[in-house]
């Protein structure tokens, strides 16, 4: 009976055009990409539409082909086949055309790797005080990277380092974030706040419209760092430091899960970022530099509305 | 056809086949290797299906329960335990379902099977090059998958018998850190045996292939099935040993002290990710050639035609494998590479969807103007078609690395590689064993069961993996027991599709039991004129030994 209500909903939200849809994680039944909250997203959400105007019409096309032979040429319709084996200009238009089509594709593909790939250069964009320019952000380049680690544990959790800000004895932040559910039946009941899964006791917590370095490594075998969101996932392997970067647009929480077989635990790793204002974020880390991860961690289970001095930041 | 009086005399007076026991077990009759190998697919391909059904049934709902529950019979645990338990096994059964569909079903059939038997055939050889080798292949790979069968019954080292790491098998959770028990190392020395077993197999079929032609028959007009064996033998030929190279390391690994895996010691977990898909990558091709040989000769068949663009359908095939060996990286898109790197593999891989175009294009050039008759092998071919092109088109989303960053490990992956392969390359297989199966066994099939099978498995296998497109851009990662409530509905449907598969699979062995009761005697050529390749010149079955006067072909003989 829940399949059948969830059929419905699902079908109203695809007549709603997934008004619905929420946000940092799956929404049932949903049939696309979870919303973009990063211009990295955004931009693979672009070009993956603009990939449908290829494939989708390739795959009818050559449907269309197979049920036109089917009526036009069955034995039915034409008892004699012809003996033609060869035509030089058809095959070199179906070797030509698909060729256009990658470069077509190739294009667009690069540009958003190398956007994805490449860290940007945080200087070079603060100067040029490009405010049009969707792919940078002056402001967020103005204050500089903040940098987090992220380290996959033997035991099924992450370990976030928060490699700039050290505590009073020197050392930078550092805790584990554990799943709460474990498909067992001392699991706590989900809520929407807490949805299965996919919630952690402590979450990844970063201040919104700031350049974000990621790194990524573990201390046993190999996990894989993703908040589907953000359009970013990086494998976290022992003995190497991957590293890549985001910047989020819009307050909020947002999931992610392991992506690599990790063991018994895989499917219950998650990753949860809770994306705050940049003055409740810098309240988290006084708390936590005292080491009260749970105090720190109650200073944001309720994101701040974008302050008045924040906003104006960001829209200057 | 000049080969026909050969045929004729030549099955007369050395047709006395030896008894049983000496027939079927020291076999080194290419036909009766082949019947060996199609009937080992066979149970081999019931233990993955079934495994593919516990997965489904386990994730037909969210919650961990039906494996638990297998886990009380097994184990004889309750409550939380049972459900630890649930978990890891889980991940043991994704395990084995994939390595027995690729190591012990689809290549035993389409290659041992399907190349054995009509390899010879087709290019008017006697036999294989060398028969006493064909045998030891075949046993070896029967030694293989009764170790890998131990290997699934002996503790893992995580908590439940059977190892767990997937079957890409990547260290550190394949080493002794991951997984510490008996079961991998069970599972390497399985591997090497039916690595063993496939090189022996691919140097037989190239000396074969190139050396046993019929007088006449230049490679320009071998049939193109013989042709996807030579690609399909070179790759395991240049493949497998560097498989068998990367799993000599992670056993030295695992039991003699070495690190070539273990950062700890200066090695890299990433470098066995290279070499297993330096291997991997040519892997698929091997998985899928062979369908793309049985397709070619049923379109041209039942379209009554010669096949479209000959050359272009052999060379086409040639550089789909040799641009297979250059591609492997794309599988690791996430593990951090460079971005340079990445671009070159993103290049390189979408580069494949032109010879795979022309292959496409040209099936549908062959049909057109033709008379086609819609066969139940003819049906299957043009599902394929469709159903490879699907997986195709994906193949091309996943070849971007800047969307496989999104779409890596998950569920769309799973789509991807079920429609190239589960659709694609089992189709070929069935769509050659309803062409074939009158040559092979002397027995007529019933044509409305083999019609329904197509039906009901083409609605089934669209059930269970086109949902998982969706599932995999919403974010669902695969190799997972359980999974938020969002992914419910779609995880439903899936789990449905396999329940109408099991209709299909029944359909299948059902037809199969009906002819055999029923007995129809089988004609040398059912498919009329459009048949034009050797094995229709010979009865059905054929006699025990073919062509001891070697056929002669004439210029418009082959293709």
């Amino acid at each position: 009976m829940r399949f059948v209500l969830a059929w419905i909903s699902a079908a109203l939200m695809t007549g709603s055009a997934f008004a619905q849809e929420l946000v940092g994680q799956p929404t049932p039944g949903a049939i696309g990409f979870q919303p973009a909250a990063t211009r990295i997203m955004e931009r693979v959400n672009d070009f993956h539409n603009y990939l449908l105007w290829f494939i989708v019409p390739i795959t009818v096309f050559v449907l269309a082909l197979l049920i036109w032979v089917g009526v036009r040429y069955n034995k039915r319709a034409n008892p004699v086949p012809r003996k033609f084996s060869h035509n030089t200009t058809i095959e070199v238009i179906w070797t030509a055309v698909p060729v256009i089509i990658l470069v077509a594709i190739a294009g667009p593909s690069f540009s958003n790797l190398f956007y994805q790939e490449n860290e940007p250069n945080l200087e070079a964009i603060a100067q040029s005080g490009d405010l049009d320019d969707p792919n940078i952000f002056v402001d967020a380049a103005k204050e500089g990277w903040i940098t987090v680690k992220a380290e996959g544990m033997g035991n099924w959790a992450w370990t976030y380092y928060y490699m700039d800000e050290l505590d009073a004895d020197g050392y930078p932040i550092q805790y584990v974030s554990n799943g709460i559910h474990y498909g067992l039946p001392t699991d706590p009941e989900p809520t929407p706040e807490k949805p299965l899964y996919l919630a952690t006791d402590y979450p990844m917590v970063i201040p919104v419209n700031r350049y974000i370095r990621y790194q990524t490594t573990s201390d046993r075998v190999i996990h894989s760092w993703t908040v589907p969101a953000f359009g970013v996932k990086t494998d976290a392997v022992p003995g190497r430091l991957n590293e890549g970067w985001f910047l989020v647009e819009e307050t909020g929480v947002y999931y992610g899960q392991c992506s690599e077989l990790c063991g018994k635990n895989h499917a219950f790793m998650p990753i949860e970022v809770r994306v705050v204002p940049q003055d409740q974020y810098d309240r988290w880390i006084e708390v936590m530099k005292t080491g009260d991860v749970d105090a720190a961690t109650e200073l944001v289970q309720v994101i701040d509305p974008i302050g008045e001095a924040t906003r104006l930041a960001s829209v200057e | 056809m000049p080969m026909d009086q050969v045929a004729a005399h030549g099955h007369d007076d050395h047709d006395h086949k030896p008894g049983f026991f000496t027939r079927w077990f020291f076999s080194t009759n290419h036909k009766d290797i082949g019947t060996l190998y199609l009937v080992f697919a066979l149970i081999a391909g019931i233990v993955g299906y079934s495994l593919s059904g516990l997965i489904r049934l386990e994730l037909a709902e969210p919650g961990i329960g039906p494996l638990t529950g297998l886990m009380e019979v097994l184990y004889g645990t309750t409550g939380q335990q049972a459900i630890e338990q649930a978990k890891s096994f889980y991940n043991v059964v994704i395990t084995y379902h994939g390595l027995i569909m690729i190591f012990f079903m689809v290549m035993p059939a389409l290659i041992g099977g399907f190349g054995n038997w009509f390899v010879p055939l087709m290019i008017g050889a006697p036999d294989m090059a060398f028969p006493r080798m064909n045998n030891i292949s075949f046993w070896l790979t029967v030694v293989a998958f009764i170790i890998a069968m131990i290997s699934f019954l002996v503790p893992g080292g995580n908590g439940v018998n059977g190892f767990g790491g997937g079957w890409v098998l990547y260290p550190p959770l394949s080493s002794t850190a991951g997984h510490a028990g008996p079961s991998m190392d069970l599972l390497i020395l399985s591997l090497h045996t039916a690595g063993i077993a496939s090189i022996l197999g691919a140097i037989n079929f190239i000396v074969t292939i190139l050396n046993m032609r019929a007088p006449g028959m230049t490679l320009h007009k071998m049939p193109l099935f013989a042709w996807s064996m030579l690609v399909t033998a070179v790759l395991l030929l240049l493949a497998l040993p560097v498989l068998a190279g990367a799993l000599t390391m992670l056993l030295t690994d695992r039991n003699f002290g070495s690190q070539f895996f273990d950062p700890s010691g200066g090695g890299d977990p990433i470098m066995f990710q290279h070499l297993f898909w330096f291997f991997g990558h040519p892997e698929v091709y091997i998985m899928i050639l062979p369908a793309f040989g049985i397709i070619s000769h049923i379109v041209s068949t039942f379209s009554k035609k010669p096949i479209f663009g000959y050359l272009g359908m052999a060379y086409a095939m040639v550089s789909i494998g040799a641009i297979g060996f250059i591609v492997w990286a794309h599988h690791m898109y996430t593990v951090g590479m460079p971005s340079d790197m990445k671009a070159y593999f993103v290049a390189a891989t979408m580069v494949i969807a032109v010879p795979t175009g022309i292959k496409i294009f040209s099936w549908i050039a062959t049909m057109w103007g033709g008379s086609i008759d819609f066969s139940v092998p003819m049906v299957w071919a043009i599902g394929f078609i469709f159903l490879f092109t699907l997986g195709g088109v994906t193949g091309v989303v996943l070849a971007n690395a800047g969307i496989d960053h999104a779409l890596h490990d998950t569920y769309y992956v799973v789509a991807h590689f079920h429609y190239v392969l589960s659709l694609g390359a089992v189709f070929g297989l069935f769509a050659g064993w309803y062409y074939w199966y009158e040559k092979m066994f002397g027995l007529k099939y019933n044509k409305f069961i083999g019609y329904m099978h197509f039906w009901v498995m083409f609605a089934a296998s669209n059930l269970i993996f086109f949902p998982q497109h969706f599932l995999g851009l919403n974010g669902m990662p695969r190799r997972y027991v359980d999974y938020p409530e969002a992914f419910e509905l779609w995880n439903y449907v899936s789990s449905m599709g396999y329940a109408l598969s099991m209709v299909a699979t029944l359909l299948f062995f059902f037809g199969m039991i009906e002819s055999v009761i029923r007995r129809r005697k089988a004609e040398a050529n059912p498919w009329g004129e459009g048949a034009t390749t050797l094995e229709w010149t010979l009865p059905s079955p054929p006699p025990f030994h073919q062509f001891n006067e070697l056929p002669v072909v004439k210029t418009e003989g082959g293709h």
